[in-house]
């Protein structure tokens, strides 16, 4: 996550994103040295009796691992995605990594210069004075969690936003009543993998009534060679209350694939809303397909109350392989589901990437915008589910799904599920493929911008509607990004 | 500046220019006419270096370089600028982030120093007032959901920005009301500077009332058929272009 | 792929009990093919709804089920298919009655039309143009995942042969009737081969009835080739009792710059699933695949639709549209698959429907696949009712709402029926589309089955 003025920001953002870019290189590729712990490769019950000791966890969270990973083994890795998975060892990842500090981390001079240098390298600074603007960062390296910046700020409003671990230590009663309520153990198997092995991740409630007044946001860091990452998300919403969250994450280049499996709940109680944005900028691989991340990730939120609205923003530039579907249960009345999805696919990566819409309560209104970006020999599918309910009155979906081929190598997918059991529903959906325009690069070109500027500038168009759902600071990352991921896809 | 011979293009294997001539020294200003389908949208393009076009034959000179060599961009900095008959449009993009990264193009090809994004839309200002362009059009995607009148204005303010030294407007008056005729006449007329020159393409003599040429030449089957002066334009608006084809017939 | 073993088994007795008389009444040609396929069979299975093509439909309902008899046809069943007369008034065709997927002998077995194009039995045929069946037979109904396709050509020795020549064709369509007709419960395949010529042309009608209330199970296969430059079209109307399942899968193999259409038009019938396979097998094809269908009670009704750009410049565009009354379902599984070098891709897809009901359900997955870049592809898909405005618009006109819901709906349906290229046709349809809509029973007058 980068922090800038929005000030400053507002009137150079235009010659940032032309001039900014120099190269199309990973720029967060570098590997911090760093003193790590880490725990031997392999995955076992012992595996996770270790992580849950070394976290000092109770009792009943270690029941949940293992029941967890009773239930991981009994299960196959999903096949249907339109992707394919080079054959994964699960017994060959190092399931826990951290770097070495002290267990609790009082004050920033607690934490090591090198940790703060890396950072700083990601444009994430950990002090808190350095932010200029309202963003509060959970720092996460590899299995833990670093730093957690304005949490005393926040604390007298009464949010809590801290690291998991520190929320089970600290409020086992909402964590022990919330986690695993969206996405149960055995909802899938990746999700049952993270729950048995997760290490770290981000905690929020926002309680009754209260705006949080700052970006919260949690910047993840693979750092350390064969270790997987597997952090959860917890984000709770009491009746109307409203925040918005970011997440970022970047991770050195290997010429090895990496395991990333998250989960992520949200819970939005009665006229509560949370926005959820994502930009995503794992490690690909390189030009030929070899390393990079393998992005499993479980999304789901539930909107429980009436009238709640949860909205998921993702820009997807990253990662090897995406496996990834930010959902909505839209169990309350009147409330609402969003989905605003930028993937772009490049060089050899492969997503398969979409939303799950599940109308249950009545009024219910759910809106899907996706715009797949394919060039090289990238491989983008769009997979969508909208699900009315028999009780689900008067619900009502809109889906726009629009892929854009730049390059004859590479692919566009569309596979939408749309299952309607009540007659007073309306659920439309709308795709459309083609190529980038070559008019329109002719007419950028008659006016002196050279091709590939006029592809940055044509794609960021294309993808306007969700980069506009993006927290202004998160809207420029992105569409530098884009611009950059896209370097060298057309000559 | 510009030095057409025997210019000879095909789209598709399909011949459609069939050996042009034609010079523009600095300062003239040049009017084609011709019957749809004769070739005029076609010569402008080849001009601007779309490769729809096959150049299969002649030579394009632009202040003695080969102009056929030149990519699109290239042409476009060294201040060749087409207004499209049907301008293009680009959702999503902002005219302001798109003639930025035109204008800051050009800066650099020149060696210059980018604009501030305070100059720019300094700049921006003025020249808008210039075509009497409405201000919000600016924050629009380009050219989406202009109407037809819009889009052309919009073609002559992005001229003014980029300050070009040939213009070629290719219909830049069809589909225009008597207003916004004169506006984007006007506009012509006051970025005109002595150096400067322009091929003007256009169906009717109504615009060469505010535009005035110093020859005109009539585009007929791919090849200039007639050249003379402005009151060329006076008789074709009168006889339409019948005679010409028959002329044009009766020597072959 | 999920199988259903219990099922599979069943089919799997009915085959071996049967197919030695399936053998000995079939040519050397055919019978080749059916060790192989019941091999697929086996491995493949009856469809379950773990298989993705099939998620949605629910085969048990029919297939679990003691059919009587594997239908085998004897000279006396054809008597009555011979009394049956189509009742479509103007409709002037060349008209073949096919009894339980077989062909009459009564009628001779295969008729010569002007320009030397041939109607009648495969089985027949397979005997007196080896050549030419042996040319097409069995060269484009393939799958990797539908047991169903391989179970017919396991068993399957009948159906409708035609084969228009280069160049020829004909001044009026070709009917086909299949009458399903039995005192028992029974389960029939037949296999159609559907010949069409360079530069040839043809327009097939096919139409389902039922003529008794027994239970009927009915899979389908129709291989379709139409070569260059040449025009074919295929019309189906189904029109079944509410005890009857029909399973058709439909390929058609196009060459260069052909043209195809296919209207499955679905009026009635208890569980009716079309698999319809365009393959756009030469630069400059087009195809079209329209679908209309109007389901009530506990019908169900599932079209699959796969569309397959393998050379460049091809065109396709597919309209499904469904009225779901009562408690009945529909499904529609679309597909554009786009090959890497067919670029220069126009396909279209569109999947629209209304439920009438709170208890009538639709799904619907419109999909597409794009291999190469230079396409323009686009699909669209709707669940809903009528229009409200619309409605509200007629009955500002003085039209009473029922009549004004029925104008509304017989205008959507309108928008497929109207690619019908026969006239008489088309008109009729759309009458037996309003009697449809209006709830009367929309049987040919001559259907004895009361199945309302
Ligand atoms: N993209 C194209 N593909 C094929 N033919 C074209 C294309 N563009 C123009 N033509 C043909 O070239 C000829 C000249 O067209 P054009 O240059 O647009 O004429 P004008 O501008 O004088 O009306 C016409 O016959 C037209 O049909
Ligand atoms: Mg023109």
């Amino acid at each position: 996550m980068l922090v800038y003025d929005k000030r400053k920001l507002m009137e150079t953002d235009q010659d940032r994103i032309i001039n900014d870019v120099t190269s199309g290189d990973y720029k967060y590729g570098f590997y911090t040295d760093i003193e790590t712990e880490k725990i031997p490769r392999g995955l076992n019950e012992d595996t996770v009796r270790l992580i849950s000791e070394k976290k000092e966890e109770p009792e009943w969270l270690l029941e949940f691992r293992l029941k967890s990973f009773r239930q991981w083994q009994n299960m196959k890795m999903p096949s249907w995605a339109n992707l394919k998975i080079p054959e994964i060892d699960y017994q060959d990842i190092i399931y826990y990594a951290a770097p070495r500090q002290k267990p609790r981390v009082n004050s920033l001079d607690d934490i090591d210069p090198e940790l703060k240098r890396t950072f700083d390298r990601l444009g994430i600074p950990l002090e808190e004075q350095k932010h200029l603007s309202g963003v509060a960062v959970d720092a996460v390296m590899d299995s833990v969690s670093v730093k957690t910046t304005f949490r005393e700020t926040l604390a007298e409003m009464g949010i809590i936003f801290c690291s998991f671990s520190e929320a089970v230590r600290e409020f086992p009663e909402l964590v022990r009543r919330y986690m695993g309520s969206v996405v149960p153990y055995t909802d899938n198997f990746f999700a049952a993998l993270n729950s048995a092995v997760f290490s770290d991740g981000s905690f929020c409630y926002v309680p009754k009534g209260i705006r949080c007044p700052m970006e919260l946001s949690t910047y993840f860091r693979i750092n350390s060679a064969n270790t997987g990452q597997f952090e959860r998300t917890l984000l709770v919403a009491d009746e109307e209350s409203y925040v918005s969250y970011l997440e970022g994450c970047t991770a050195p280049m290997r010429d090895e694939n990496q395991l990333h499996a998250a989960v992520v709940e949200i819970i939005a109680e009665k006229n509560a809303e949370v926005k959820y944005s994502t930009v995503q900028n794992w490690y690909p691989g390189d030009k030929d397909g070899n390393g990079g991340i393998f992005n499993f990730v479980t999304k789901r939120g539930l909107c429980r109350g009436e009238g709640s609205k949860i909205s998921w923003t993702q820009v997807e530039t990253g990662s090897a392989i995406t496996w990834k579907y930010p959902s909505c249960i839209l169990r309350g009345d009147n409330s609402t589901g969003e989905f605003y999805s930028v993937a772009v696919t490049n060089n050899h990566q492969q997503a398969d990437t979409g939303t799950k819409m599940i109308h249950i309560g009545r009024n219910t209104k759910s809106t899907i915008v996706s715009k797949g970006i394919s060039a090289g020999y990238g491989q983008n599918s769009y997979r969508g589910l909208v699900k009315v309910l028999k009780n689900a009155k008067d619900a009502r979906n809109f889906s726009q799904c629009d892929s854009l081929l730049l390059g004859d190598k590479c692919g566009a997918h569309t596979f939408p599920y749309l299952e309607v059991d009540n007659q007073s529903a309306i659920v439309e959906h709308e795709a459309t493929t083609s190529k980038i325009g070559e008019d329109q690069i002719f007419y950028c070109n008659q006016r002196g911008i050279s091709t590939e500027d006029a592809i940055g500038l044509i794609v960021n168009g294309y993808a306007r509607e969700v980069i506009n759902k993006l927290p202004m600071e998160f809207a420029v990352e992105a569409q530098k990004l884009l611009q950059i991921s896209l370097e060298g896809s057309v000559g | 500046m510009l030095v057409i011979k025997n210019l000879h293009a095909a789209i598709e294997g399909k011949k459609i220019l069939r050996g042009i001539s034609l010079e523009v020294k600095p300062g003239e200003i040049h009017a084609i006419m011709g019957p749809n389908g004769s070739g005029k949208s076609t010569l402008a393009a080849v001009l601007a270096g779309r490769d729809l076009a096959e150049v299969t034959e002649g030579s394009v000179t632009y202040f003695g370089r080969n102009l056929l060599e030149m990519a699109p961009e290239d042409r476009s900095r060294e201040g060749i600028f087409l207004g499209f008959q049907y301008p293009i449009e680009i959702p999503g993009v902002s005219m302001v982030n798109f003639l930025k990264t035109a204008v800051n193009e050009h800066r650099k090809y020149k060696g210059l120093e980018p604009l501030s994004a305070s100059d720019f839309l300094r700049i921006m200002r003025e020249k808008k007032e210039l075509v009497d362009i409405d201000s919000k059009l600016a924050n629009r995607s380009v050219n989406e959901g202009f109407s037809g009148g819009e889009k052309k204005k919009n073609e002559i303010f992005q001229m003014a920005m980029l300050e070009p030294k040939l213009a070629i407007l290719d219909e830049t008056d069809s589909g225009l009301d008597i207003d916004a005729l004169r506006v984007v006449a006007n506009g012509v007329n006051k970025l005109k500077r002595p150096d400067n020159s322009a091929i003007v393409i256009t169906h009717y003599q109504r615009l060469l009332d505010y535009i005035v040429p110093d020859v005109v030449h009539v585009l007929y089957d791919g090849r200039i058929v007639k050249s003379a002066g402005k009151e060329l334009a006076l008789e074709l608006e009168e006889k339409g272009y019948d005679w010409i084809k028959k002329e044009v017939d009766n020597q072959n | 792929m999920a199988v259903n073993s219990e099922l599979t088994e069943l089919y799997s007795g009915i085959y071996t009990d049967n197919i030695r008389r399936i053998r000995e009444g079939s040519t050397s040609f055919l019978n080749a093919f059916r060790d192989a396929a019941f091999d697929r069979f086996t491995t493949l299975g009856i469809p379950t709804r773990k298989n993705e093509n099939y998620k949605y439909t629910n085969l048990d309902l029919f297939f679990r089920h003691n059919y009587k008899t594997y239908f085998i046809p004897d000279e006396s069943d054809f008597v009555k298919a011979e009394e049956f007369r189509c009742d479509i008034t103007d409709l002037d065709t060349h008209g073949v009655v096919l009894l339980n997927g077989f062909y009459p002998t009564i009628n001779g077995k295969i008729r010569t039309l002007p320009g030397e194009i041939l109607i009648g039995s495969l089985n027949e045929a397979s005997r007196r143009f080896p050549d030419l069946v042996e040319r097409h037979y069995g060269k484009y109904a393939k799958s990797n995942s539908d047991g169903l396709v391989h179970l017919n050509t396991a068993m399957a020795s009948d159906g409708v042969f035609v084969h228009v020549p280069q160049g020829s064709h004909l001044n009026k369509p070709v009917q086909v009737i299949n009458l399903v007709d039995s005192t028992e419960d029974v389960f029939n395949q037949h296999r159609n081969l559907i010949i069409v010529d360079d530069n040839a042309d043809l327009t097939i009608i096919i139409c389902d009835h039922t003529l008794s209330p027994q239970k009927f199970l009915t899979n389908a296969v129709t291989e379709i080739y139409v070569g260059e430059n040449a025009r074919f079209n295929i019309i189906r109307v189904q029109n079944e009792h509410n005890n009857a399942c029909k399973v058709t899968h439909t390929f058609i193999h196009q060459g260069r710059n052909s043209y195809s259409s296919s209207n499955n038009l679905t009026l009635h019938g208890g569980l009716v699933r079309n698999n319809t396979y365009h393959f756009l097998g030469g630069e400059g094809a087009e195809s079209s695949s329209f679908g209309l269908y109007l389901s009530d009670k506990w019908q169900h009704v599932d079209n699959l639709v796969s569309v397959e750009h393998a050379f460049p410049n091809c065109t396709s565009n597919q309209l499904f549209k469904g009225v779901l009354d009562e408690m009945s379902t529909g499904a529609f599984n679309g597909r554009i698959f786009v090959d890497p070098k067919a670029q220069g891709t126009l396909a279209y897809q569109k999947n629209n429907n209304i439920l009438l009901t709170d208890d009538a359900k639709m799904y619907t997955k419109p999909q597409l696949e794009i291999y190469a870049d230079d396409v323009k592809c686009s699909h669209g898909a709707t669940v809903g009712q009528l229009d409200e405005n619309a409605l509200f618009y007629l009955q500002s006109r003085g039209i009473d709402k029922r009549e004004a819901k029925l104008l509304l709906m017989l205008g959507f349906a309108h928008e497929v029926i109207q690619n019908i290229g026969v006239e008489a046709l088309r008109e009729r349809i759309d009458n037996l589309v309003m009697q449809r809509l209006k709830g009367e029973l929309s049987r040919c007058a001559s259907c004895m089955v009361k199945c309302g």
